[in-house]
């Protein structure tokens, strides 16, 4: 069972197994450097401190007769070591600092993008064009639990890469929505923390088109391992075409709101959405985990209080996981889900069964805004 | 004015019996072999949460446990190796060696020293009994970031609150103690700078715990606050500031590291000049970089927070003050490694210890200098390099201080030589599979693997299962330990006041009979 495991690593020979990335980019290029300059001067001074420790264990041995000098100190000598510590340090401290100058730098981009980190999915939006979406973790439960084998990129594949062109300079702005993430992508050295009140900014500029990984590295949570982030580099026609059509999606799913929605597509709809973004706390079959994440199957709120049902996605539960859903997802992904889950399992039978339409949140919207 | 008449003998003055001799003891050994022994369950205790760690861990994918109670077992497993292993075995040894070290006959305030142990059983009582509770024990890492452990936290973070109060409590009492005992009860003759290294270690050390321990107690009083009283300090939404809380904690937790090994310096100072049969190189430089240590402490917290955001002169400034910590550890190193040069070795268990302990702590310091390189950091931050950094320096580093003091003062304490041929075997066991448990997690970590993942990519499978075989052959090994201690309590080859050749002339300790009297210096020793 260990073995298919233990020797899938080769897969990703491009990836080095056991030191950093040098990655893409030419910060992260003169970071890999100064990493390497680092780690050499350190196994030089170490090969000098322990030869001549293990030298003296070995010569020094009182089962060889050896007898003990009596000096304890020398003050030209400690002068010596202290000055030549301090020398070494220099030498590592001016490369730090020009690669650090080069690093950082929170000028503003060709193209802006508005990183939020949710508990636990990244959210991303391009600031120029308004347009947004989640980016979920692909590798289906199954996987995780080892019912199915695990594939290729296992924990490292979302629904939707975060996509951007190439040679463009891109600034991230980063926040966070609930509690502290962190956004890293080992191939562009960017790693910052999206912290709730906070916009943190970090930039990059990919000379060629490739698919990215990376990963939370802040504690956030139970699926902290959970919300990987994918880029995907293309080049800047691609780019431009994909923005004109997730322009053209968010426009029409728009003039969703105002049809005439029918059960069954109300279901239809939540019911993909529930599996996205609802299940790995309240589960497929509704029962939750209690204490922490309550069970929705038989909750009298999905029974007969459709009321607090829409104020409960709209706004959250302060004091607990539930996030607030209002300002992050469309009229019609919050009513389909209030839906679906009010029929589905034992509610449909035991409930009062009501339906709640995209116009039911707009009405909401409305009356909060007041 | 004196008209009482001693009726009792002092000299035959023993312990109490039962249960209530604990209980009661106001005697600077009962309270050190009670500090020592708490520990020492501890160690087993979040080691056992590292060994289900390390179970989850050894494949990719969820076998084990649910990642809410493998946040539980990080959290804890950190909080109770920081707080109730490398802690209270330091206390430990400073109750049981400073007194006899600078020919005192008990520590200062011996009321107070009962009541700064006995606090800790109920920490602890409380901290663990969390993990029973329904909603389960804290899961939001030792270091506790909010928002994650105020508004996100389980509601049982009120017990963790409580319980590090009283661990701050216990902690500033010892200091307290030890501070006071130090300045006024050394022996006639004994100036400043003629104090054993482990005596001047334990000094700076409690000037660092009662300077930061109420930062801790603040920032969790903030917290509570928070949770229970609607303010907002780390609460964006109301106007707070969530970086506030790493700032504060920082300040704690920076010098906190450093309380975690200063003492384990001055231990193999003492091993070291031991068994190199010469006197420690540089005991001046010694003790000014130990202070130089404790007082940069103050001003390098901000390099555990390199990704939070901060102005470029910010990240300039914590990069070139934890630089500036190399050098006094570095004349450290060099001061040691100077002792053994031209001496008279011989390789006795504590020595063996203290030898890898010098080689292991100085890689750990290694990964820390490049780990302070800010551009390098933004890679290195939160990945399993800081996890094997922090582990080498605290595992071989601070532990393996530990347990060369416990093999270095056991015939001193119990009278009897441990079984020699036993814990060399200890060590070996424990040195290689430490090795094999923390050297990898500098190449995973490298390699991009996150830390507090309970599951990771495929990539990093490999290296994972040879880490955790590492961490179960490391953890039974400390079984082995207990055995030697148990061995050498209730058997063994009776030692000689000075027990190690020529240690006589070293410290005022080795004068005593081993075991020494229950009262030890009740009448005070010149120093020549």
């Amino acid at each position: 069972m260990v073995m298919p495991v233990m020797f899938s690593s080769h897969v990703f020979s491009e990836d080095s197994d056991y030191n950093m990335k040098v990655g893409v980019t030419e910060v992260s290029q003169s970071i890999f450097e100064l990493h390497m300059l680092i780690f050499w001067i350190c196994v030089g001074i170490g090969v000098i401190v322990f030869s001549i420790m293990f030298w003296s264990l070995f010569k020094y041995r009182k089962s060889k007769g050896a007898v003990a000098a009596d000096f304890d100190d020398n003050l030209w000598l400690e002068i010596g070591w202290t000055v030549a510590a301090t020398v070494v340090l220099i030498w590592m401290a001016v490369p730090a600092t020009q690669v650090m100058v080069e690093a950082y730098d929170d000028a503003e981009g060709e193209i802006n993008i508005l990183i939020t980190g949710h508990q636990w999915k990244w959210h991303y939006e391009y600031l120029e064009d308004e347009v947004g979406f989640f980016s979920n973790l692909a590798t289906s439960q199954e996987q995780i639990n080892g019912e199915v084998p695990k594939g290729e990129f296992y924990l490292r594949e979302v629904d939707e890469p975060l996509v951007i062109p190439t040679n463009t300079r891109i600034r991230f702005l980063i926040t966070g929505n609930d509690v502290i993430h962190s956004w890293w992508v080992p191939d562009f050295a960017v790693k910052q923390d999206a912290i709730p009140g906070f916009i943190n900014t970090a930039w990059t500029n990919v000379p060629e088109p490739g698919i990215f990984r990376g990963a939370c590295t802040e504690l956030c949570g139970i699926k902290h391992a959970f919300m990987p982030v994918v880029v995907r580099a293309v080049e800047r026609e691609e780019f431009d075409a994909y923005i004109a059509e997730k322009v053209t999606l968010a426009e029409a799913e728009r003039l969703l709101t105002s049809k005439n929605w029918t059960k069954e597509e109300l279901m239809e709809r939540g019911e993909s959405f529930y599996a996205t973004n609802c299940s790995a706390c309240h589960q497929a079959g509704g029962q939750g985990i209690p204490p922490v994440f309550p069970a929705l199957d038989g909750s009298q709120i999905a029974l007969s209080d459709s009321a607090r049902h829409i104020q409960i996605l709209m706004e959250g539960v302060q004091g607990s996981a539930m996030a607030a859903f209002g300002e992050s997802y469309s009229e019609v992904d919050i009513a389909s889900v209030i839906t679906y889950t009010r029929q589905a399992w034992s509610n449909g039978k035991n409930g009062d069964g009501v339906i709640v339409t995209p116009k039911d949140i707009v009405d909401y919207k409305n009356r909060i805004d007041l | 004015m004196s008209t009482v008449v001693e009726t009792h003998d002092h000299g035959h003055h023993g312990p109490a019996k039962g249960l209530s001799r604990w209980l009661f003891t106001t005697n600077h050994k009962d309270i050190g072999t009670l500090y020592l022994w708490f520990s020492f369950i501890m160690l087993f205790i979040g080691g056992s949460m590292a060994m289900v760690i390390r179970a989850e861990l050894f494949q990719p994918g969820l076998q084990i446990v649910q990642p809410e109670f493998f946040n539980q077992m990080t959290t804890n497993h950190g909080l109770i190796m920081v707080f109730g292993v490398i802690m209270p075995a330091f206390v430990g040894l400073a109750n049981w060696m400073l007194p006899m070290q600078i020919g005192a006959p008990d520590m200062a305030l011996p009321r107070l020293n009962n009541l700064s142990f006995w606090l800790l059983p109920m920490a602890f009582g409380i901290l663990i009994s969390t993990l029973f509770m329904p909603e389960g024990g804290p899961n939001f890492g030792w270091t506790f970031y909010a928002p994650l452990s105020t508004t996100y936290a389980p509601s049982t973070v009120n017990f963790f609150i409580f319980s590090v109060h009283i661990m701050g409590v216990s902690s500033i009492l010892g200091s307290i103690n030890i501070i006071t005992t130090i300045f006024n009860m050394r022996a006639p003759g004994m100036t400043l700078m003629k104090m054993p290294l482990f005596v001047w270690s334990w000094l700076i050390t409690a000037y660092l715990l009662i300077a930061v321990m109420p930062v801790l107690a603040g920032v969790v009083t903030m917290m509570l606050m928070d949770i229970n009283f609607g303010t907002s300090f780390f609460n964006a939404a109301g106007g707070g500031d969530p970086v506030l809380f790493q700032h504060v904690f920082w300040f704690f937790g920076h010098p906190e590291v450093y309380i975690m090994i200063l003492p384990a310096f001055g231990i193999v100072s003492h091993i070291i000049e031991t068994f190199s049969r010469k006197p420690i190189f540089g005991y001046s430089s010694m003790v000014y970089a130990m202070a130089s240590i404790a007082i940069l402490s103050f001003v390098v917290w901000a390099h555990h927070m390199f990704t939070v955001g901060m102005p470029l002169a910010g990240e300039l400034f914590f990069m070139y003050s934890t630089m500036l910590i190399a050098i006094p550890t570095g004349v450290k190193v060099f001061n040691w490694v100077a002792t053994m040069f031209r001496g008279s070795i011989s390789f006795e268990t504590p020595m063996l210890f203290s030898i890898a302990f010098v080689a292991l702590f100085t890689i750990g310091g290694f990964s820390g200098i490049m780990l302070a390189i800010v551009p390098a950091d933004f890679q290195y931050h939160d990945t399993y390099f800081v996890v094997a950094h922090f582990h080498y320096v605290l595992v071989p580093g601070a532990l393996f201080g530990i347990i060369a003091g416990a093999y270095y003062w056991l015939p001193k304490w119990t009278g009897n030589m441990y079984d020699e041929t036993l814990g060399k075997l200890h060590f070996w066991l424990t040195f290689i599979s430490v090795n094999v448990t923390f050297f990898p997690m500098h190449f995973v970590g490298l390699a991009g693997m996150p830390r507090r993942y309970p599951d990771y990519a495929l990539q990093f499978a490999d290296f994972n299962a040879l880490i955790s075989v590492g961490a179960f052959v490391f953890g039974l090994t400390q079984l082995l330990f207990l055995f030697i201690v148990i061995k050498a309590i209730k058997s063994g080859k009776k030692a000689k006041p000075e027990v190690w050749e020529g240690a006589g002339d070293l410290g005022l300790e080795w004068t005593l009979s081993s075991p020494p009297p229950y009262h030890s210096f009740t009448v005070q020793p010149q120093l020549k």
